[in-house]
């Protein structure tokens, strides 16, 4: 049972400080741990700022030496965030259609049937890398050809082996964004691209260097995130056949089970903020330009929130997680993410018997401080029909 | 059978039936504005929330500690707030008034 588990390396200094530290770069972020304490952060969002001046600074690890472009409605805050966010908000609720939901669920059979038909899969690659490029052309509504492109990139665009960031590798894809955008401003069509272009902010169109803003947004915030979602409920489930069992028999869990593996997963860490005047938290002074965190994988996991905080209780029925995020700048994609996590928990229960791991190397962040496992770098699953 | 008003921001007034299920399901199988209920449910994302009308708070009963922490953060809250997912459709609530809040 323990490959599939994601352990709490914040208990502690959550129980004890409330706090964190850790150095990125040299621009050390103090990271708030506590349920509370997060929410209250990213609730305040004058004092703890996504859009300042340097763009890519709220990401942690941080992206200012790897972008320029500024991310939206990501690193725009209020008032400013709004007219953005009313822009793209439809879009990103087209999930909750029908017709979305079908071909969704065309993908998805299709990656799990290729699962079922070969001896062993490695699944972060092979599967869940697959699903999450294929489902991101439905949500651009693009032809599904294009994921071909983005599968080739591999898990690691933004990164190389040696290196957290690496700048060539993500220009890869900043200069992908741009050819895509000239081809739409040349030959509008019905996919994200141009409709952002064709939007209006304030009775003002979208530049180009906006709607490019949108699309890094929508690449690099879906892609890590949605593959360790995928890829660790593929583990849970290995390793608790009855959980599977559980939501063949009792489909009306499914929404509840989505919400709490997604809390215990929590595939993204953290979320920076810019601290615009001198404050504190947890009785912790906080200088004015510097980074605080709020860290959602600790949050999740708040003894003063959850009963059972380290379980999956598939039946929570309770659950104030954070795992998208809270307040003004909550996750975009959710709408998103959680359809993929719905259809494929079904389809596993129509088609998936068991599944066995056979090999795994575990993805470790490496917060100083803290080591915090996220996922998988590579693991080998063998799925047996039903 | 319980009916339930929703008064929305565009001053629209719908009544609904329902015998089952949560006051926010109900709201989203009659696509009233404004209720979304992203998380389905589970008190996670607070769009779904209400304003229930004074008189009848005794129908409803104030919200339990950690749907008071989700409404703490949320925009336009009032003394009667409640997040329409925490509350269950019943004979109870026959004849409820809402406003969403959104």
């Amino acid at each position: 049972m323990e490959k599939s588990k994601i352990s709490d390396p914040f208990k502690k200094a959550r129980l004890e400080k409330g706090f964190g530290k850790m150095n990125d770069q040299n621009d050390p972020v103090t990271m708030i741990l506590g349920h509370k304490d997060v929410r209250k952060s990213a609730h305040n969002w004058k004092t703890f700022q996504s859009g300042g001046e340097e763009v890519g600074r709220i990401v942690v690890p941080s992206e200012v030496h790897i972008r320029d472009t500024r991310q939206i409605p990501f690193e725009v805050d209020p008032p400013e965030h709004k007219g953005y966010r009313d822009i793209v908000e439809p879009w990103f609720k087209r999930p909750l259609e029908a017709k979305y939901q079908e071909n969704l669920s065309q993908i998805i059979n299709n990656v799990v049937d290729e699962a079922l038909s070969k001896e062993t899969i490695e699944v972060v690659e092979e599967f869940a890398l697959k699903l999450q490029s294929r489902a991101l052309t439905i949500l651009l509504n693009v032809p599904p050809e294009k994921a071909d492109l983005w599968i080739s990139w591999g898990t690691h665009v933004f990164r190389s082996e040696d290196t957290a960031l690496d700048s060539s590798k993500a220009n890869i894809l900043y200069d992908y964004i741009d050819a895509e955008l000239d081809k739409a401003i040349a030959n509008p069509g019905n996919d994200l691209y141009s409709v952002l272009l064709a939007s209006e902010n304030n009775g003002t169109k979208l530049t180009k260097e906006e709607a490019k803003g949108v699309m890094i947004l929508t690449f690099a915030g879906g892609r890590d995130t949605v593959i360790n979602a995928v890829t660790n409920s593929i583990a849970y489930f290995a390793e608790h056949p009855q959980a599977l069992e559980r939501l063949r028999d009792e489909p009306e869990i499914m929404n509840t089970a989505i919400e709490e593996l997604i809390r215990y997963f929590s595939p993204l860490t953290q979320m920076g903020r810019v601290v615009t005047e001198d404050t504190q938290v947890c009785e912790h002074a906080l200088k004015a330009q510097s980074r605080i965190s709020m860290c959602w994988a600790s949050a999740n996991r708040d003894e003063r929130v959850f009963e059972k905080a380290n379980e999956v209780v598939l039946d929570r029925k309770v659950n104030p997680h954070v795992a998208f995020g809270f307040g003004t700048h909550n996750c975009l994609g959710a709408t998103h993410a959680r359809q993929i996590m719905r259809i494929l928990l079904t389809v596993l229960t129509q088609k998936v018997k068991s599944m066995e791991i056979l090999d795994c190397e575990e993805n470790i962040e490496n917060l100083d401080e803290f080591k915090r496992k996220v996922g998988f770098d590579s693991i080998q699953v063998k799925f047996n029909k039903l | 059978m319980a009916k339930i008003t929703f008064i929305t921001s565009d001053g629209n007034t719908t009544i609904v039936e329902g015998s089952t299920g949560s006051v926010m399901e109900l709201a989203v199988q009659n696509k009233i504005k404004g209720i979304d209920g992203d998380c389905g449910g589970v008190c996670s994302c607070a769009t779904c929330h209400v304003h229930v009308n004074p008189e009848q708070w005794d129908k409803t009963g104030a919200p339990d500690e950690l749907e008071n922490d989700m409404l703490e953060f949320d925009d336009n809250v009032s003394e009667y707030s409640r997040l329409s997912c925490q509350m269950k459709v019943s004979e109870d609530l026959d004849g409820l008034i809402l406003t969403v809040a959104k």
